[in-house]
């Protein structure tokens, strides 16, 4: 099992095919997506790869996460997400996935979040068919009906297909026919829709219900970049910062905080 | 697309962010690529292809690629435009014609592959840019008047003799 990618939905148009047929396509981004940890059988007790997409401000990051971010050398990411693989499909922590991890003609499954429709009645939710028009049906046309039967269950059964809300949950649709990709904006054309709103993120992985071709990358279509190895010392220090900021009692930053409170004093008075 | 930006951002002393790193503006961004891949798309479609300029009421002859079984051939097919959407990748037009008795429509997407090509054969003069109103109408009613346009060297001038004909002819087979 290969690792996915995450994605971003830009929009829906359509690719003339050759033959002058029309596809349908979503657009999904794929915004620098990097490996940010591994999970492993003998650490966590099964294989996966955490990916990281798009950009977070720096600012708008808790410490925590910088911390994490700055462990993988990468910058902070907008969304993170899990793949599970298999072990030799361990992809190494700080590596940029392309879309060329997806090959034109093959077949995946997109996750997302659907769009949310709030509280809706049955007809709309379960395609109930409402009740009738006239014949004495009175202000409950669009109701779902009886919920069940009588003294002997003398309940409702769980699971009954009622009102309630719709919408903004996990959806995931199967075996969406890659029409294109193109590394240069990094962006995936698939036949069909995906799940959620323009801007939504989503998460491609491999059919599961369809062979893959022969030729995909495998581990993945990792992009070769030098960066990395530039940034290194510097994230190295932040780390050990972290590690003194956690211990919290060096006599170094008690002096600072003493020298900061001297100086607040100091603006409070000037104030006063 | 996003740039890289060599901020230091793990110093944590300095997180001003410049503003072009976070999510603003992903809206605009977004509508923008989709817009990219679709002019780029008009662009190899329309590559060594004219699209003549025609508006509703304009008599247009397309050309049609069909394919039987394994062989191609071109079929014809010309009528009356009678509404035009101009969207881009997304631009069609629907042609009428009365064929045997029987009002036809169809709608060609105007950057499909399939068009091998399109002529105008006459130019209306119409005052709406949707002609819905023909499907009502028969014989005489369903005529278009030419336009007389003094000012340009009108394409299709010489085929019109016959094409104001062609509608009065229809309605004598009723």
């Amino acid at each position: 099992m290969r690792s996915g990618l995450i994605a971003q939905k830009l929009g829906m148009t359509r690719v003339f095919a050759d033959d002058g047929g029309q596809v349908p396509v979503t657009v999904l981004k794929v915004d620098n997506c990097q490996v940010v940890a591994q999970k492993t059988e003998e650490r966590d007790g099964y294989n996966a790869v955490q990916l990281g997409v798009g950009s977070a401000k720096p600012n708008r990051v808790t410490k925590a996460m910088r911390g994490h971010f700055a462990k993988a050398n990468v910058e902070p990411k907008a969304r993170l997400a899990e793949f599970r693989v298999d072990a030799d499909a361990l992809v190494d922590v700080g590596a940029q996935i392309s879309v060329a991890h997806f090959v034109p003609g093959q077949h995946v499954d997109v996750s997302g979040t659907s769009k949310g429709k709030g509280f809706a009645g049955a007809m709309k939710r379960h395609n109930f068919g409402g009740l009738r028009a006239s014949h004495g049906v009175s202000i409950s046309h669009r109701s779902h009906g009886s919920t069940g039967q009588c003294q002997d269950p003398g309940k409702v059964f769980k699971g009954k297909k009622m009102a309630g809300h719709m919408g903004d949950a996990r959806v995931t649709t199967q075996n969406l026919k890659v029409v294109a990709n193109d590394e240069e904006r990094g962006l995936v054309l698939l036949s069909g829709s995906v799940p959620g709103p323009k801007t939504g993120w989503v998460l491609i992985s491999d059919a599961v219900k369809k062979a893959m071709p022969e030729d995909l990358p495998f581990p993945a279509a990792v992009v070769a970049t030098e960066e990395p190895a530039v940034e290194e010392p510097e994230a190295e220090e932040e780390v050990v910062e972290e590690v003194a900021a956690e211990e919290a009692a060096t006599e170094a930053a008690a002096d600072d905080n003493q020298a900061e409170a001297d100086a607040a004093a100091d603006d409070e008075n000037k104030d006063a | 697309m996003v740039q890289e930006t060599e901020q230091s951002w793990k110093s944590g002393a300095s997180l001003e962010s410049d503003g072009q790193n976070g999510r603003c503006n992903v809206k605009e961004r977004t509508m923008n690529i989709i817009d990219e891949i679709n002019q780029e798309q008009i662009d190899k479609l329309t590559d060594g292809k004219t699209i003549p300029e025609f508006a509703a009421g304009d008599t247009i002859k397309v050309n049609v690629r069909v394919v039987e079984g394994t062989r191609e051939r071109i079929q014809a097919f010309e009528g009356v435009c009678i509404a035009r959407k101009n969207d881009g990748l997304d631009s069609s037009f629907t042609l009428r014609k009365i064929s045997y008795g029987e009002g036809v429509e169809r709608v060609f997407p105007l950057y499909s592959p399939r068009l091998d090509s399109i002529e105008v054969v006459r130019r209306g003069r119409v005052r709406r840019s949707k002609l819905y109103y023909l499907r009502g109408r028969r014989g005489k009613s369903a005529r278009i008047a030419e336009k007389q346009d003094f000012n340009r060297k009108a394409k299709g001038a010489q085929a019109t003799p016959a094409a104001v004909e062609a509608p009065a002819e229809a309605a004598s087979e009723e």
